[in-house]
């Protein structure tokens, strides 16, 4: 048999991902025209301007971040399989790979988008902790600026973006000179394991802690939740496993991946099944607490998004809406057998579960802008003006990710546990 | 419980082990059953049986026990006995959640693990015949039933040329009984006319 080991863009695919980018640039620069981004600040920022520069800059932190991440759970992925020495990806293993590459290019635009907020934008109803004459005057503020405060926010980002595009370049070039080397050579199956145990301190360090409390929870300065960072890695990773299922499936159907079988697809199943309750428990461990104790500090987080006292806040339909979608949906789809192994619905439910994250993150930061805003009911603009950037950036992850599937044979055939993979059976 | 005539055939590899399997099937033998030291990916299939059930029995147990946790506390909180636990609503959803969780995984859980004993015939005291004693060792086990239909020898004569390292009629108790193995040693030992491949 031979196999199909290069891939090519197929049209259909490349015209899809320019179509994407198209309406997200064209969203971006209707933002640019009449949102105002670098409008806001003190003096003129109430109004109908100072909410367009906040509702330009939330709408490109929420895309930028959450495409970021899901891209670098790709990268997770192969980290962690990896360093169980596990054998049963190594088939497949080509994709999360050039999924993961996205975060060449979305690495840097999220910095850029970021840190053109924090030092550009005169705007600060999304990080209120930067404007410095607020934190004076704010106990809580200054009792976190040590933290919270423009220059370590620029010099962590940087530096946990660096490492992972670092660490994943790194693995990628170690994985393509196993092409090129000899099978016998098991150097640099070695090598990739301590590559990528370096690279989940890292991750650890990051995505799992202290990232998105800087990037998201610090939105809501004053409240705090021990359980954000790992609730902010579930949805990412839950995410990240789902568009990796969607791009195998996707060279299945053109008849790429010949040694990829249904018990693979069975398994990545699993994980979009497991990973989706493991979302809810922390989802729910979060969410109880809170409930249960109720301190005004802490309700507030909840009260901004479902209203308190039986009045509904403006966020409740989409809360309720995440739940279901986020955990209902692949509880009660994926949990037999035989729809983990249908393509049909495997690719329903990573559309669902990528799209239910994005609303989730879509949750997560909006409702505190707004509330400094004195906006009291959530816009579908704004929504919708979320949406036309979100596809900007998945027309990007598109064509990146094709791109990086052209640069290498798609089966890393002299990998070790290759012989485990094709075999594999759940 | 009926004794009956197995010639037992004993394989000592996979490799040889399957396509063994599949040519006694085509062949028109009775496989009784296969006794293997571990558990080998694919051999459910090659013998042709069908898939558990066990977990639809699971997720049976597991909405009982949601169902039942959800509407006792439902019933006990608002109907039979409401308190005020500060200040919390009657049906205060989020605090049931944990238990319902719990009572859900534990009749999920013993349901299953009853069901699978039922299924196996397992219990306390309840013994069954063992075809090898190697078998829980390094032999996979593949006794074929002697009926009217079929003669020994040539049964004996297919699964040597299948590539068994062991072969031997033996009379066995198909069911269970309940005994002690250490009291039933005669028919725990009667093994027969051992032919060495």
């Amino acid at each position: 048999m031979v196999l199909k080991e290069q891939f090519e863009i197929p049209g259909g695919l490349k015209k899809w991902s320019y179509a994407l980018m198209a309406v997200g640039v064209l969203t971006l620069i209707l933002g640019v025209v009449y949102l105002h981004p670098f409008s806001g600040g003190h003096g003129e920022a109430h109004g109908a301007e100072a909410y367009g520069a906040t509702k330009f800059w939330m709408a490109l932190m929420h895309n930028s971040i959450f495409w970021l991440l899901v891209t670098a759970a790709s990268f997770f992925f192969i980290s962690a399989t990896t360093l169980a020495q596990g054998g049963w990806q190594v088939a497949f293993r080509r994709v999360p790979e050039a999924i993961s590459g996205s975060i060449n290019i979305l690495g840097p635009i999220t910095l850029v988008i970021l840190l053109g907020y924090v030092w550009l934008s005169p705007d600060h109803h999304i990080y209120h902790w930067k404007d410095v004459e607020h934190v004076k005057h704010d106990a809580k503020l200054t009792w976190k600026a040590g933290f919270l405060n423009p220059t370590f926010y620029t010099v962590l980002s940087i530096a946990a973006v660096g490492l992972w595009i670092w660490f994943r370049n790194w693995y990628r070039k170690n994985s393509i000179a196993e092409d090129l080397a000899g099978k016998a050579d098991h150097s640099f199956y070695w090598k990739s394991l301590a590559i990528s145990a370096a690279f989940l301190v890292t991750y650890g360090l990051t995505v799992m802690s202290t990232l998105p409390w800087m990037w998201l929870m610090s939105i809501d300065a004053h409240w705090f939740s021990t359980m954000y960072s790992w609730y902010t890695f579930a949805s990412s990773w839950v995410s990240g496993i789902s568009l990796m299922m969607l791009f195998v499936v996707f060279l299945k159907n053109k008849g790429y991946l010949e040694l990829v079988s249904e018990e693979h697809i069975h398994d990545i199943g699993k994980f979009m099944f497991a990973f989706s309750v493991f979302w809810t428990y922390l989802w729910f461990s979060q969410y109880m607490l809170i409930w249960y104790s109720n301190q005004p500090e802490e309700t507030e987080y909840f009260i901004d998004r479902i209203g308190a006292g039986g009045h509904g806040g403006p966020f409740k339909a989409i809360f309720l809406l995440n739940l279901i979608i986020n955990f209902l949906a692949p509880l009660l789809i994926l949990m037999r057998r035989g729809s983990k192994r249908n393509y049909t619905v495997v690719t329903l439910m990573a559309v669902i579960i990528i799209f239910g994250h994005w609303l989730d993150f879509y949750q997560m930061i909006t409702p505190g802008p707004l509330k400094e805003l004195g906006q009291e009911s959530n816009s579908l603009s704004h929504f919708l003006y979320s949406l036309g950037i979100s596809a900007g950036f998945l027309g990007l992850v598109i064509f990146l990710t094709a791109k990086y599937l052209t640069k290498a044979s798609l089966l890393p055939k002299n990998h070790p546990l290759i012989k485990e993979s094709i075999i594999h059976h759940t | 419980m009926p004794v009956k005539k197995f010639v037992v055939g004993c394989f000592d590899d996979e490799k040889t082990l399957f396509p063994a399997v599949k040519n006694t099937r085509k062949a028109g033998y009775k496989i009784h059953d296969l006794y293997t030291p571990f558990p080998i990916h694919g051999l459910d299939k090659a013998m042709g049986l069908r898939d558990t059930s066990l977990h639809t029995a699971g997720f049976i147990y597991a909405i009982t026990g949601t169902t039942t946790a959800l509407t006792f506390m439902s019933w006990v909180f608002t109907k039979d006995w409401p308190l005020n636990i500060g200040g919390k609503p009657h049906l205060p959803l989020p605090a049931f959640i944990p238990i319902v969780f719990e009572l859900t995984v534990l009749c999920a859980a013993v349901g299953m693990v009853l069901t699978f004993c039922y299924l196996c015939q397992l219990a306390p005291f309840v013994k069954k015949d063992h075809f090898h004693l190697r078998a829980t060792d390094d032999l996979m086990v593949m006794p074929i039933e002697i009926t009217d239909k079929t003669n020994a020898d040539e049964v004996k004569a297919f699964l040597q040329n299948a590539g068994a390292v062991e072969v031997f009629e033996k009379e066995a108790e198909t069911g269970w009984w309940i005994g002690r193995y250490d009291r039933d040693r005669k028919v725990f030992e009667k093994e027969e006319k051992t032919v060495i491949a």
